[in-house]
């Protein structure tokens, strides 16, 4: 009975969570005019106009691939740095531990509006004003933080008796981290790499800031329908429903190594 | 058990703080620069002390949206984090169910921070709005163009429909950490389901939920694209966080100095609160313990 009344709660939430999204679908599906001559529950006259300007302007599907391309070098970026740099945080005493701990999680409190202009200056006094790389790197700034906090937890829930057989084994530190460590804490490497590509994917600001034409997001290329004559509201429903479609898909990927959970039995 | 010390470790912490200090330094050293300059234009600047910092803390429009923000991020951390938990708590533990449910969970994280606000636009407006349409056919009047209370309910609506996701999805892996062993245990004493999540559940989600915390508050306490798009800070002034008031002071009125001073006061706000919170929380955890 109480499973019963979890699962329906959970159903419910689900359907609320789902609403926006599927209004944005069914704009997505039909024309402006129509958008706006009729309310209706469901695309009456579905069609796939929207997309289809979308997939074949490349100043629209240029945006989604410079997207993708700074987004997946942030996340790789940011894993490699942080997966070390947490465990000497969750397993070490070290000169300065703590501040530097907090101190990386600073850097996601500075409100962006002012802080841009220094930015831009920065970037293009090493010329990488409009590449790739640039928007990579200035994500770094609150995805590292990110990482190492959240691997720092989940490695901290690993005993630390397992390190020290390891080492006992006969197991170097690169080799036991590589082969034993990671495995073991799979679900928190997941969870990470998600959300690192999550808040590289959503952030406007610096991306928008950062680039011009080569490497300007989707997220910037949708402002642009905006400032139009008028909003064309199918063209953009369309275009957001493109941009879930990645992420959904890395999450796909991760979700069972999130599942998992966590194999402690193996010591 | 003490950690060990070992000063090597910073070895291993060195490349996670060139990377982030490379773009974190030098702006913010220009921004407190900034703040203490009178900036005519190029090569024109005047040195002017603490006056910004004084116009800007005496500011009565400043201190509204600064009250207005304390207000929505409380709210928003009471509605988010215990609705968060307790979804992972319903959320199914293994099988296809899992798999559907964090698929779903994560899709309003994925969408870019403007669209959200075009989607709450779409979504409410009397005219072609679902949510709108419909409350207006039920005979409420609701127009969050008009009515400030309208577009406070729309803007927290949007903000708990967008983030709670993410307090769940990290809730979630926390509670999936926990070995079945400490289940098995918890049955063979006879624990209510209560007591379960009392001296388990909780203790164990502790480090997950500390970086709930801090990242809903963080991020609520800057938030600028979703409320700017839905509302423009509008009607009136009654949704203009501290970030949309900022803007528009930097950008609006081309005010660099006290922009600059506003940010460092606002940075050191977050900060404060921030360092609080992660103290209470560490604190809360070892008495679990």
């Amino acid at each position: 009975m109480k499973i019963r009344f979890k699962t329906i709660g959970l159903i419910i939430y689900f359907v609320l969570l789902l609403l926006p999204i599927y209004w944005m679908l069914n704009m997505s599906l039909r024309t402006n005019a129509d958008i706006l001559g009729e309310f209706s529950l469901y695309p009456s006259d579905p069609t796939l106009v929207n997309y289809l300007k979308i997939f074949t302007e490349p100043s629209w599907y240029s945006g989604y691939i410079n997207s993708l391309i700074y987004v997946s070098i942030n996340t790789v970026i940011s894993l490699l740095m942080a997966l070390p740099a947490a465990y000497a945080f969750s397993r070490y005493q070290f000169i300065g531990d703590k501040h530097l701990f907090f101190w990386l999680l600073t850097n996601r409190m500075a409100p962006p509006a002012v802080f841009l202009l220094p930015f831009f200056q920065l970037y293009s006094t090493f010329g990488l004003i409009d590449t790739h790389i640039a928007v990579a790197l200035s994500h770094c700034l609150f995805n590292v933080p990110l990482a190492v906090w959240i691997l720092e937890g989940f490695m901290s829930g690993i005993p630390r008796e397992i390190d020290e057989t390891a080492y006992l084994d006969g197991y170097s530190f690169p080799r036991f981290f590589v082969l034993i460590f990671i495995p073991l804490i799979r679900a928190g490497v997941g969870v990470t790499a998600f959300f690192c590509f999550m808040f590289s994917w959503v952030e406007l600001l610096l991306a928008r800031t950062l680039t011009t034409t080569a490497a300007k997001p989707i997220a910037a290329t949708m402002t642009r329908t905006v400032s139009a004559t008028g909003l064309d509201w199918g063209l953009l429903a369309a275009a957001g429903i493109l941009t879930i479609v990645p992420g959904a898909l890395v999450i796909w990927f991760v979700r069972n190594y999130m599942a998992k959970g966590f194999a402690l039995g193996r010591v | 058990m003490e950690k060990p010390v070992n000063q090597k470790a910073w070895f291993l912490v060195i490349p996670v703080f060139l990377i982030v200090a490379f773009s974190a330094i030098i702006p913010l050293m220009t921004v407190v620069n900034y703040s203490v300059q009178d900036i005519f234009g190029p090569g024109q600047r005047v040195f002017v002390g603490t006056e910004w910092y004084q116009e800007v803390l005496s500011d009565n429009r400043l201190q509204d949206a600064l009250w207005r923000q304390f207000l929505f991020s409380t709210l928003v951390l009471l509605i988010e984090i215990p609705l968060g938990v307790l979804i992972a708590l319903a959320m199914p533990k293994r099988g296809w169910g899992v798999s559907l449910s964090l698929v779903l969970l994560a899709l309003p994280l994925l969408i870019p921070w403007n669209v959200i606000g075009t989607i709450w636009i779409i979504f409410t407006r009397p005219d072609i709005g679902l949510f709108g349409h419909t409350l207006n056919s039920l005979g409420i009047t609701f127009d969050h163009t008009a009515a400030p209370f309208d577009a406070w309910i729309t803007v927290l609506l949007m903000e708990v429909w967008h983030w709670t996701p993410l307090v769940t999805l990290l809730a979630y892996a926390g509670l999936q950490a926990i070995p079945d062993a400490y289940y098995h245990a918890a049955r063979i004493d006879g624990a209510s389901s209560w007591a379960v999540f009392r001296y388990i559940q909780l203790p164990k989600m502790r480090g997950v939920l500390t970086i709930a915390v801090l990242l809903r508050f963080m991020d609520s306490f800057l938030i600028y694209a979703e409320p700017f798009v839905l509302t423009g800070g509008g009607p009136g002034n009654s949704t203009t966080f501290l970030s949309i008031y900022l803007v528009k002071m930097a950008v609006g009125q081309f005010d660099l100095g006290p922009a600059a001073a506003f940010s460092i006061v606002y940075f050191l706000i977050i900060l404060l609160f921030s360092w609080l919170f992660y103290q209470a929380l560490q604190n809360v955890g070892r008495g679990n313990k």
